[in-house]
């Protein structure tokens, strides 16, 4: 699939697309990393996106449907715009993560894999993120914090508040 | 951003450009950058794998294979190409290394898989990073291509008459990817479902040619074995095992932090001296040494060398340098439940005896922790954990069964205070550990 041809990606990740598939040795390897680029853009891996990534890497739906279920990151339904993944791993347990996890619940008012009503703020508890020597730490997004407590916490997710 | 700390007992070799800019090109080639791929292209491979080989290096991501002897495997002719992977899917709960060598020196990555190619013989080389590391894709993205720019890779690199290509991928969030063949099946496209061996990757392996797939750390420290030379690199660390590593020290320690310490370094010195100890008043209850896949050792059982042989000797493992402290306030039960609840997770349900196994476990340490055990769970924890060794295609179900069964060992007190109905005696509550059983 050529970007003239009809996509529902902007024309950057489309062309980002054409290219990537080029890279591999076979179309195929561009699959995850397409699906994660698809999902940042779009929001979730909707059945346009589906389809279209399908096409794009020479597979099946299905074989598409197969592989995202896979992939903890990989979505079928929108999240919040900002996304908040509490580590409660060990590390990060020992250092107050359940407890920080608690206490977004309560802010936030939704629980694990849940999206306030205004779609601002969605809420999962998450295994390990590779912060373990700055826990307890938390995802927003792709951005890390690190080092938290309920207080920094509570700063964290202001700031996201005011950025909207 | 991970923040950087310092230690007076640490061997900043592989850290050493860590906080000092060589993200940028020009200043990774002033700090030496690029000398070590110059030097392995005038030795030629077999040169190279025997350097590799008096270096003692062996593999950073937990198993500690000897990175010369699996360079060694690969069939020199081939007629499917060769290739390099990076295991930069750092998944194991307790390991934040690999983040800093992404973070603060990508170039040195790139580096090591030149050379690691320049050895088999390899033309193109990936770099797979955990997809949750995105602020560090871009970083990576942007080494390689400036590479590229200086023409370091591509066609010709260093003018040498070789050509060489790397690109970056990203995962999509699965612990099990950090295998590694489930990594090659992801790379390839499919689920990260592990492949049964042999065939082994160096003969049979991403896209069915001879690959070497090595973890980030080991192949960011080939350069420095080459500026140094392998036999300075070997002196760095204990008998047989080479040079230094990034430990990660994390959980009930004063000063958690990733620090580069010789391979051998005193466990006990390093959470006393290096870590600052036990804050809070507390004292040390128990230490997982290498990432949650690993036994759990006691207090008395610290005073050892951490490398590969010697922590091997005291019945665990060195794994992936992911040293987790746990003071006295800690619950064991809630920790190995914790612990199985992520292998569960992680599980790709391939392998019965892990799928089957480790939910087993989870619902019966869920159980337990919330004061609904019997005494012959207790045994039934460490007989169903038994059963998962080495009856999985890939080690995850090891991974689970391990950490089990040496916390029901050495903590089995532990699960009786828990048992009868009796909660927790650490207080702990378990609603958090409860709430997605």
């Amino acid at each position: 699939m050529s970007t003239e041809t009809k996509t529902i990606f902007s024309p950057a990740l489309a062309a980002r697309f054409d290219r990537m598939v080029t890279l591999y040795p076979v179309r195929r390897s561009a699959l995850v990393p397409m699906l994660l680029y698809a999902q940042d853009e779009v929001g979730s891996l909707s059945d346009e996106v589906i389809s279209e990534v399908a096409q794009r890497v020479g597979v099946t739906e299905l074989d598409v449907r197969n592989v995202l279920s896979y992939y903890s990151l990989l979505r079928t339904h929108p999240v919040g715009k900002y996304h908040v993944q509490v580590c409660t791993n060990i590390s990060c347990m020992l250092r107050g993560g359940n407890e920080l996890l608690e206490h977004c619940k309560k802010r936030l008012g939704v629980g694990h894999k849940e999206t306030t009503p205004d779609k601002l703020f969605s809420l999962e508890e998450v295994e390990c993120i590779g912060a373990c020597s700055w826990a307890p730490a938390v995802q927003v997004n792709y951005d890390f914090h690190e080092n938290l407590t309920p207080e920094t916490m509570d700063k964290v997710l202001a700031d996201y508040k005011a950025r909207t | 951003m991970a923040y950087l700390v310092s230690h007076p007992d640490e061997v900043k070799l592989l850290s050493f450009r860590f906080g000092q800019g060589a993200t940028n090109i020009d200043k990774y080639l002033e700090l030496d950058g690029y000398t070590a791929a110059r030097k392995a292209i005038a030795m030629g491979p077999e040169a190279i794998i025997a350097e590799m080989k008096a270096s003692n290096l062996r593999g950073r991501g937990g198993a500690g294979f000897p990175t010369g002897l699996k360079w060694s495997f690969v069939p020199k002719q081939s007629a499917k190409p060769k290739y390099i992977l990076v295991n930069g899917d750092e998944s194991e709960p307790g390991t934040c290394k690999d983040r800093l060598i992404f973070e603060h020196d990508p170039h040195s990555v790139i580096e090591g898989v030149i050379i690691a190619g320049l050895s088999i013989g390899a033309k193109m080389g990936f770099i797979y990073l955990r997809g949750e590391y995105r602020y560090l894709l871009k970083i990576m993205e942007k080494a390689i291509d400036d590479a590229y720019a200086k023409g370091f890779l591509g066609k010709n690199i260093f003018g040498s008459g070789i050509d060489f290509e790397v690109i970056s991928h990203t995962g999509a969030g699965a612990y099990e990817v950090g295998e590694e063949s489930a990594l090659m099946e992801s790379l390839e496209g499919k689920r990260g479902i592990p492949r049964i061996r042999p065939p082994f990757p160096a003969v049979v392996g991403l896209y069915g040619g001879p690959t070497v797939i090595n973890n980030a750390e080991t192949l960011a420290t080939v350069p420095h074995i080459f500026r140094i030379g392998g036999a300075e690199y070997a002196k760095i660390g204990s008998e047989r095992n080479g040079g230094t590593r990034l430990f990660c020290l994390s959980g009930n320690v004063a000063k958690a932090g990733v620090y580069e310490l010789p391979m051998g370094y005193n466990l006990k010195k390093m959470i006393y001296e290096v870590g600052g100890g036990i804050p809070n008043g507390r004292s040390l209850k128990a230490v997982v040494p290498g990432g949650s896949s690993t036994p759990v050792l006691l207090p008395s059982e610290i005073d050892i060398g951490m490398d590969f042989d010697q922590v091997g000797k005291a019945g665990s493992m060195l794994g992936s340098g992911g040293v987790v402290v746990l003071d006295d306030s800690n619950c064991i039960v809630e920790f190995a439940l914790r612990t199985i609840k992520f292998y569960q997770h992680e599980s790709c349900g391939w392998c019965i005896p892990c799928r089957e196994g480790t939910d087993w476990l989870k619902k019966t340490l869920t159980r337990f922790h919330a004061g609904g055990g019997v005494a012959k769970d207790i045994d039934n924890i460490r007989y169903l954990a038994q059963n998962m060794l080495g009856r999985t295609f890939c080690p995850l179900g090891d991974a689970a069964a391990m950490p089990t069964i040496a916390f029901v060992n050495k903590f089995r007190q532990e699960f009786e205070d828990h048992l009868e109905g009796r909660p927790c005696p650490y207080a702990k509550h378990p609603e958090a550990a409860l709430a997605h059983a």
